[in-house]
């Protein structure tokens, strides 16, 4: 058997090897950074707390690649709306970081969030209830993402959308999101969303501790996304996924419901995401309506084509390297970068049409 | 394994006012291998499509042991036993040969069972002995994607037997294969046939001639003439359809 790492590309012999060990030091250095982060700031080894914050964004954005690899990747389905099931997850916690901050907001009404107290609220709406409980909040941030990809994915597979066609409704369904969240009367914040956050599961956040634990728990969600997609693209479902991407009408003759195929994955992809809108919330403190906007979703996008796509490690390789190199440019030409993304796109889709992990992929023609 | 029977009664498609389909009747009896010749646009590939469930008929009921095949989709048909190879060899480009017919192999389809697949001895060995039937156990770990045109076609013939099929649709199985690949072909067809019923749709008299069975000659969406390869070789109507224009 041909050393493989995944169905989507294969790999040379020792390449997969290779992968797994950058991929374990990766993880490895990534779960040192709130330890070195604890040490004194004259230590050579020492890490700022801007570099954990900073890495724990990543991670929650590493999910949300693996999420969009494994439907781009592995099932051909390119949606350029995974931003909006992110947005939706974040949203979902976000409504119960915001129940959480309880009597401590700026108009210290003791159950309305203060932008309810200044839109002239007098109880709570209907969307919210239940969000003081934080398993519901977390199974919302969840089932809302699922659902909503099971609605819009079970309308277009049904009528064989495929493609760009898909694509467009995706980012339309993002584009769609982001201007009812920015609206006030929602209920969800308008264009100012969620933030001041106080305290999660009775652990007040702003603390290097907590933000440690939140690091910690994106890592673990990380490395079980991970698991999880690497067992059932090595499954004979990832093999009929590719075979759905490569050739779907030919899937359907062999008996296989690829409309149901393709929504499970979507669905699937879409809960990693809202999974990882969820641990990125409370990391970074704040979710606001821009998290829908239509440019994220393309972003994320290109992490995964940049890393090499079909390879579940190329999504992790790329959200971090093309965040850090934005990062990076953003610290001093903010302008430049749209530029740049668009550029490494082309270059990427041009030269390196496997991503950087297909660097080590067997030459074999195909 | 006794297939059902299939039955095409009456059946007419029109598209946009062209009638690729004009009032055709057929039955291929289980067990039979049947050759279907015609002209280009004899509508030879349309009635693939409708026995299939691609293409819905505009008129005419098309029956398979005693369900309606005009209210089903692709994948229940599939499911139903009915298997069908395309002209252009469509085989997993990314996957191994074997994993091209492990997929095709009969078992559950669902997402979750799929997930949960291992593969089994009893599994193993069928795909075992169809690597052997269509030639290509050599070939078993390499990706599809490297097999030759001939290979291909093959390999498509075995996922189709995975499927266990009662009824195959073959077309133009032989369209670019060497001399050699096209006996091989033959030969293949012949054996799988007996157990099933087979129906190959082909351009090539000499390949129709060798597999030497029935005959159905098809033009203009319908039934020219039907009998032994020497009949309907001999048939005037025939010959004026292929050498008159």
């Amino acid at each position: 058997m041909s050393a493989t790492i995944s169905m989507g590309q294969r790999l040379r012999p020792g390449s997969a090897t290779i992968l797994r060990g950058i991929l374990l030091a990766g993880l490895a250095i990534l779960a040192m950074l709130p330890v070195l982060n604890r040490l004194p700031p004259e230590s050579a080894l020492y890490v700022s707390d801007f570099v954990v914050s900073v890495s724990g964004k990543w991670i929650c954005y590493a999910i949300l690649a693996l999420a969009i690899d494994l439907a781009w990747g592995y099932a051909g389905i390119l949606s350029l709306g995974h931003g909006a099931f992110f947005a939706l997850g974040g949203y979902a916690i976000g409504m119960h970081l915001m129940r959480m901050i309880g009597p401590r907001g700026v108009y210290g009404h003791p159950v309305l969030p203060d932008f309810m107290v200044f839109l002239g609220y007098t109880e709570l709406p209907w969307t919210w209830w239940g969000f003081s409980s934080f398993p519901f909040a977390f199974a919302m941030a969840l089932v809302v993402p699922g659902l909503l990809a099971g609605v819009v994915g079970y309308l277009a597979f049904r009528s064989r959308i495929t493609g760009v066609y898909l694509s467009i409704i995706t980012q339309a369904m993002t584009y769609a999101l982001m201007l009812a969240f920015f609206r006030n009367d929602m209920g969800f914040g308008g264009n100012n969303g969620f933030t001041d956050f106080k305290e999660l599961l009775g652990m007040p956040l702003n603390t290097s501790g907590a933000r440690a634990l939140l690091f910690y728990a994106a890592l673990i969600a990380l490395g079980g996304a991970l698991l999880l997609c690497a067992h059932l693209t090595r499954s004979k479902l990832g093999r009929v996924l590719v075979a759905v991407r490569d050739a779907e009408s030919r899937v359907r003759f062999l008996g296989y419901d690829t409309v149901r195929v393709k929504l499970t994955v979507f669905v699937l992809s879409a809960m990693l995401a809202g999974l990882a809108g969820a641990l990125y919330t409370p990391l970074v403190g704040i979710i606001n309506p821009g998290e829908f906007s239509p440019g994220n979703s393309i972003e994320a996008v290109v992490w995964v084509a940049v890393g090499g796509r079909g390879t579940l490690v190329g999504a992790l390789v790329g959200a971090f390297s093309v965040n850090a190199i934005k990062t990076w440019l953003t610290s001093f030409a903010p302008d430049l970068w749209l530029f740049v993304l668009g550029g490494l796109f082309v270059a990427v889709t041009l030269f390196l049409p496997r991503g950087i992990v297909g660097l080590l992929h067997k030459g074999d023609g195909k | 394994m006794k297939g059902a029977r299939l039955y095409l009664d009456g059946v007419s498609v029109v598209f946009d006012g062209f009638r690729a389909l004009n009032n055709l009747s057929l039955i291929v009896e289980p067990g039979e291998l049947r050759a279907i010749i015609g002209p280009n646009g004899a509508g030879k590939t349309t009635m693939m499509d409708i026995i299939t469930g691609k293409t819905r008929p505009t008129a005419g009921t098309v029956t398979f042991g005693e369900r309606d095949l005009t209210k089903l989709d692709e994948a229940t048909i599939a499911n139903l036993g009915i298997g069908r190879k395309f002209q252009k060899p469509t085989v997993f480009d990314a996957l191994t040969v074997f994993e091209n017919l492990e997929l095709a192999l009969k078992a559950p389809r669902d997402p979750w069972s799929c997930l949960r697949w291992v593969l089994g001895q009893e599994a193993r060995k069928k795909i075992e002995a169809t690597l052997e039937e269509i030639g290509l156990a050599e070939r078993a770990q390499d990706r599809a994607a490297i097999l030759s045109h001939g290979q291909r076609q093959w390999l498509e013939i075995g996922m189709l037997l995975m499927q266990e099929p009662q009824l195959l649709l073959v077309d133009e199985p032989v369209a670019g294969m060497t001399d050699q690949e096209t006996e091989h072909t033959a030969g293949l067809l012949r054996r799988i046939a007996g157990t099933r019923s087979v129906v190959v749709v082909e351009h090539d008299l000499e390949f129709v001639r060798a597999l030497g069975e029935k005959v159905t000659v098809l033009c203009e969406g319908a039934v020219l003439s039907e009998g032994s390869i020497d009949h309907v070789q001999n048939d005037p109507r025939v010959i004026e359809v292929y050498l008159g224009r």
